[in-house]
């Protein structure tokens, strides 16, 4: 018999597969959010006492609330809020943080020093506790919850940006650029901002989890989206009185909450390990 | 008439100033001149400043004190588009040839820069990359390459092209050969010969290197702790080096 090397047959899960996978489910979940309005088998605001806290049967899969509206249609309706706020969230705080991160590590000096201080006063605050001081003095609301976390989220993008802008700054390339004649405005378009993006980008993919999470969570305290809005965070919050009774009715939108957070994290991750040189080819 | 320097510096000072530390003072009230079409070396151990003295002149830093004359202009405190004005006479070619090019742009688009920047049209620039690119060397398909899939060398030869572009008359080699093997390193050198021929550039060529710069060329200084402590024809400098360091330094070598 001849000897025969064996070769290693492992089923590669290469990052490009996950990219693809994750991507496609982040897309259906945002697409099924923009149609949520044609998804619905019932309408999610119409009550029906007679039939309220039904239990999952085949016409309410996750069964009826307290005033008999129907779970499924309001967990599909619920999505374009808490996914699209969350969206909007994370293109807030991504957007204000580069552009600060960039202007103190390209500017440097006072501005840099002021601006940096203030960052971490925000970073040091409790954002739960800013978030409730904020609705404390503009009252509660989607749109004040979204303020309050943009304000308590922006530091960390400007300190990745930031510290990424400086290691730029004196890179040959740039200096080679300048003595090209190119001035300050395309030298940031051109060379810094397309150089940093991509840590930046991976976090922000990485925090769609979490800020929908914190989202959700200012909702549940009553901070974010107002009842009859279907939003994930307060339909759980609405109906948590009769967790032990109709627990089918917190649970749906929790699920909702669980799958999509995951779903995120998931792409964020893949996304970081495709940005990184070294991991891609993996 | 006497001809006039394409580059004099006068009292070029850099001091670098760091909280809790003493001020290091980098380059220490140097001056000198370089006449057109010479090619004038500055060679010194790592450390003694010549780097420094390439930023300083091209105004990639700031100088503590000093004036810099590019053909008889101050541009010392030129910013803005009058500094830009200024590159259209004076580039410069690093040592760390892949990292002068940015890493998401092709080869192409770091020669072209400069083009476009001084008005050029898209087709004019692919033009005039294509033949930088062969004048220096290259083959014209290396402008759609990216710096990481070319090799050192060839990384050099195309931020050589990027340097001569827009015809300047004074071209800086801050150690633009250092990073490159020896046979590579030949090719280089001849390729800045032949365009210093061709386009009457005056070079200031700084370097580690003492024999490249006997080689090459017809002046030399050096430098020592921020100051130019010796200055000459190469060959007289290494035949007879008045200086302690200089003295040192060739030994070291020899």
């Amino acid at each position: 018999m001849t000897p025969s090397v064996r070769k290693p047959r492992i089923i590669k899960n290469s990052v490009r597969t996950r990219l693809i996978v994750f991507g496609i489910l982040a897309a259906l979940l945002v697409i099924a959010s923009l149609l949520s309005d044609h998804l619905t088998p019932f309408d999610p605001y119409l009550q029906d006492l007679g039939n309220a806290k039904a239990a999952p049967s085949q016409q309410h899969i996750f069964g009826t609330d307290r005033y008999g509206r129907d779970m499924l249609s309001r967990v599909i309706v619920g999505s374009r809020t808490s996914i699209f706020s969350t969206l909007l969230l994370v293109a807030i705080i991504t957007v204000i943080g580069t552009v600060i991160g960039v202007f103190c590590g390209w500017h440097g000096k006072v501005i840099d020093t002021v601006l940096m201080r203030v960052s971490d006063m925000f970073l040091a605050f409790p954002g739960l506790v800013f978030a409730l001081a904020v609705a404390g003095v503009l009252g509660g609301g989607l749109h004040n919850a979204i303020f309050a976390l943009a304000a308590i989220s922006w530091p960390k993008y400007a300190r990745i940006a930031r510290s990424q802008t400086l290691a730029q700054k004196e890179t040959p390339y740039l200096r080679a650029a300048r003595l090209s004649g190119s001035g300050t405005v395309k030298i940031l378009a051109k060379h810094v901002l397309p150089n940093i993006i991509g840590p930046i980008l991976v976090t922000s993919m990485l925090d769609i989890g979490t800020m929908m999470m914190e989202l959700a969570g200012l909702s549940f305290l009553g901070l974010g989206a107002k009842p009859p809005i279907a939003e994930w965070g307060s339909m759980m919050s609405e109906n948590r009185a009769l967790f032990t009774t109709v627990p089918w009715i917190t649970l749906a939108p929790g699920l909702a909450i669980f799958i999509s957070v995951m779903i995120f994290n998931l792409l964020g991750d893949t996304v970081r390990d495709w940005a990184d040189p070294r991991t891609r080819g993996r | 008439m006497p001809m006039q320097p394409i580059l004099k510096v006068e009292n070029l000072t850099k001091v670098f100033k760091s909280n809790g530390r003493p001020d290091f003072t980098a380059v220490d009230h140097i001056g000198f001149e370089l006449m057109p079409g010479e090619c004038l070396g500055l060679i010194g151990e790592s450390g003694s400043g010549k780097s420094t003295v390439a930023n300083l002149i091209t105004r990639l830093t700031d100088m503590s004190e000093g004036r810099v004359l590019l053909d008889g202009r101050d541009i010392t405190r030129l910013s803005g588009s009058a500094l830009r004005e200024a590159y259209r006479q004076m580039q410069m070619v690093f040592q760390t040839p892949t990292e002068s090019f940015d890493p998401r742009h092709t080869l192409g688009d770091g020669i072209g820069e400069s083009l476009r920047n001084f008005g050029a049209c898209r087709a004019e620039v692919k033009k005039r990359v294509a033949a930088l690119l062969t004048q220096c060397g290259l083959p014209a398909e290396f402008a759609d390459r990216y710096p990481h899939q070319v090799s050192g060398g060839q990384c050099q030869r195309a931020a050589i092209a990027r340097a001569i572009a827009i015809e300047p008359r004074l071209l800086i080699c801050d150690e633009a050969t250092s990073a490159l093997d020896v046979t590579i390193q030949k090719e280089v050198i001849a390729l800045l010969g032949r365009l210093r021929e061709a386009m009457h550039l005056s070079i200031l060529f700084i370097c580690h290197d003492i024999a490249l710069v006997q080689q090459f060329c017809d002046r030399v200084m050096v430098m020592y702790k921020g100051k130019i402590v010796e200055e000459g024809v190469p060959d007289e400098v290494i035949r007879n080096p008045k200086n302690d360091y200089t003295k040192r330094l060739i030994e070291s070598i020899l």
